[in-house]
């Protein structure tokens, strides 16, 4: 029964409230802001936002990972096994997202056809139109053949009234 | 399997567990550890990708419909913000459910498991309404019927990770919706009380939510950024 005590006071229903409403408002600050990124067409400002977003996102993290899953009041031992191995993210995510900006920077000087196309404008098909006009090819697919039909139904179905 | 007085210099000197947690715990904490590196490949490399690409589609422009919502409607994030609050509840509603285990408190552990699974089952059905959804404007894996933000042609990357990342997550929520299931079961059986305990509860709880902790990456990086 002491390890029902111990328990007690390490996480009790007063800790549990006060992570719900961190998580709760840490959310809505991210809608707001994500709300607010939809108006702003300044490419800096939407970095620094979508900035601001991430680092709300790893603090939720945190406060899951820490309070929710009780990753806080383990020894010390436990937390270091967990959290040293996924320490190898900062590695893995910096890595990675440089390589495919590097890659975007090489494509854009070396491979004209990549460059040129994103900067041809297309129209955004409307919709219902998706269907039957684009993707005739791919009718064979059980799912494609559904969109195709629902196109061509909503065609013969007016024919019919 | 635990002791109240802690002695954390001493964890290694050998006749006790240096993690002080039981074997199933821990092995649920590696497990999770190395989902969490399956989840963080697939977030990198779309993240890579999406580096790697000039233009990508506005999820404002194609994430902005909910249920019941009329033709053309323009709501971005509404339904995502419902979807994720449907998790964090249900999160919360484990952990009081995990808290009454700990306290051998049988009917609260039963309501808040119900709760818990509800919550599950919502969040599911709302991923089920938004891919019906996605794909009758003609987007599944192989077809993007979107284009990127400043108005040039997108790829299939967009929708084949979208629909892999949420799907691979939603497939971890249904798991975990069974799994809940199968404890509520195991706890009306009595079978905890019979133990006397409910580690089998703190180990569901532990899944999850790491399922909640999941979302809150792939709601980020999907929706928001």
């Amino acid at each position: 029964m002491s390890h029902t005590a111990q328990h007690e006071e390490n996480h009790g229903t007063g800790e549990i409230k006060k992570v719900t409403i961190i998580l709760s408002v840490l959310t809505i600050v991210e809608l707001i802001l994500g709300f607010w990124m939809i108006g702003i067409t300044s490419e800096a400002l939407r970095l620094a936002i979508k900035g601001s977003i991430i680092i709300l996102m790893m603090a939720k993290a945190f406060y899951i990972v820490a309070y929710f899953m009780h990753l806080k009041h383990e020894l010390k031992n436990l937390i270091m096994t967990i959290v040293v191995p996924l320490g190898l993210f900062v590695w893995f995510i910096g890595a990675f997202l440089i390589d495919g900006n590097s890659f975007r920077n090489l494509r854009n000087t070396y491979d004209p056809y990549f460059k040129e196309r994103s900067t041809i404008k297309v129209e955004q098909k409307a919709h219902g139109e998706h269907g039957a006009a684009g993707h005739g090819a791919e009718a064979s697919h059980g799912a494609a053949a559904d969109t195709t039909a629902h196109a061509k139904d909503t065609v013969s179905v007016e024919n019919k009234h | 399997m635990s002791t109240a007085t802690v002695d954390t210099t001493k964890s290694w000197s050998g006749g006790k567990s240096p993690f002080n947690v039981e074997y199933g715990k821990l092995m649920m904490w590696y497990f999770l550890m190395s989902d969490a590196f399956t989840f963080g490949a697939f977030l990198i490399s779309y993240g890579t990708i999406r580096f790697s690409t000039n233009g990508w589609p506005d999820p404002n422009v194609v994430f902005k419909s909910f249920p019941f919502a009329p033709e053309g409607a323009n709501a971005p994030l509404v339904f995502v913000s419902v979807m994720t609050f449907i998790l964090i509840v249900s999160s919360v509603t484990m952990v009081l459910a995990v808290k009454a285990g700990q306290e051998m408190d049988k009917k609260s552990v039963v309501k808040y498991m119900i709760w818990t699974i509800i919550g599950g089952i919502a969040f599911l059905s709302c991923q089920a309404w938004e891919w019906n959804h996605l794909h009758h404007e003609g987007a599944w894996w192989g077809r993007n019927p979107f284009i990127n933000a400043d108005g040039t042609a997108s790829s299939t990357n967009f929708t084949n990770y979208f629909f892999t990342i949420t799907g691979f997550h939603g497939f971890h929520v249904f798991t975990g919706v069974v799994i809940n299931i199968i404890m509520l079961i195991m706890t009306l059986l009595d079978k905890f009380e019979q133990r006397g305990h409910y580690l089998m509860i703190e180990k569901a709880g532990l899944y999850w939510h790491f399922v909640d902790l999941v979302w809150v990456f792939v709601f980020t990086c999907f929706y928001l950024v």
